[in-house]
């Protein structure tokens, strides 16, 4: 068994109106030093393989085919375990 | 008689509405499609309705848009088959690529659920055929991601191909260019956020949406 991180943001271009109140909320309890908040989604699979490179390639595919959305995200894959 | 269909994911919510407009007010037959069915029965116009298909999960419209039912209908519209997707259907539609760009969370972070006024930008079209061009017309919008979002080059080939068939007068959640509704390149699946399946009579505030139905009967029976 293999443990894949995947990482879901929305493209830097797209506005992301959860990021942005949380940004402000953060600012409202003084942390003025917040720049900027961006929020995305996080997953974690377990694939039945014992092959890292062949278990990254299908994260992947699986972010292209139906995890995320190529107009308006951007995705990064890891191995964990 | 002509026959539409209304295809009902786990979470549709407007499927009944629709179902009755098509039933009671214009006359038609209209059988409900499962998203899990391989095939198509023989229709003539196919609904996706509105409602939050797998609770919106992952994104509106993504895990819908990917249900054994797409892969006919992506057949019945390379054969010319007319598809209209209301809401949660338009955004099925976009995730199932047969419509560009992608309805992101509104402006404002809120649900907008009210009544809105819309131009029509394209008569020429199955759906719109009964409005006349520039029209200003009222239908209610009930959603939480209704920005419609596509990059600059898709949406200047909207404008340009004459593909943007409704724009609101006061954008209630950030779409670009105000974009509420547009049709695919062949003009045979329409996709929209407001519901005309609400606004089928006066006493509902507006009947405005009832042209919408009579429009593609209108163009199914000439």
């Amino acid at each position: 068994m293999i443990k894949v991180e995947i990482n879901i943001d929305p493209k830097d271009n797209i506005f992301d109106p959860q990021g942005k109140t949380v940004e402000r909320a953060l600012k409202n309890l003084n942390f003025a030093d917040v720049a900027t908040v961006r929020i995305g989604k996080h997953i974690i699979l377990t694939v039945d393989s014992d092959d890292k490179a062949m278990v990254l390639s299908r994260a992947r595919e699986m972010c292209d085919s139906l995890l995320s959305n190529p107009l308006i995200e951007k995705y990064s894959v890891n191995i964990l375990e | 008689m002509i026959k539409f269909g209304v295809v009902i994911f786990p979470g549709s919510n407007c499927e009944l509405d629709t179902i009755y407009v098509i039933s009671e007010i214009i006359k038609r037959d209209v059988v409900k499609i499962w998203h899990k069915d391989k095939h198509l029965p023989e229709v003539q116009c196919i609904v996706l309705p509105g409602g939050f298909a797998y609770g919106d999960y992952l994104r509106p419209g993504a895990i819908a848009s990917r249900s054994p039912i797409m892969q006919p209908i992506k057949e019945y519209v390379k054969n010319g088959g007319l598809v209209l997707g209301v809401c949660n259907g338009f955004q099925v539609l976009t995730e199932a690529n047969l419509l560009p760009g992608a309805l992101i969370r509104n402006i404002g972070t809120r649900f907008v659920s009210k009544r809105v006024k819309l131009k029509v930008e394209n008569n020429n079209t199955p759906f719109t055929l009964l409005f006349n061009k520039g029209e200003i017309i009222e239908l209610p919008v009930a959603h939480k991601d209704g920005n419609y979002y596509a990059p600059g080059e898709i949406v200047e080939d909207l404008k340009t191909n004459n593909r943007l068939v409704l724009s609101y007068i006061d954008n209630p959640n950030g779409a670009i260019e105000n974009i509420a509704g547009i049709v695919n390149e062949q003009c045979n699946v329409f996709g929209l956020m407001p519901h005309p399946e609400r606004a089928y009579e006066k006493i509902l505030g507006s009947d405005d949406g009832l042209r919408v139905f009579s429009s593609i009967v209108n163009y199914l029976e000439s």
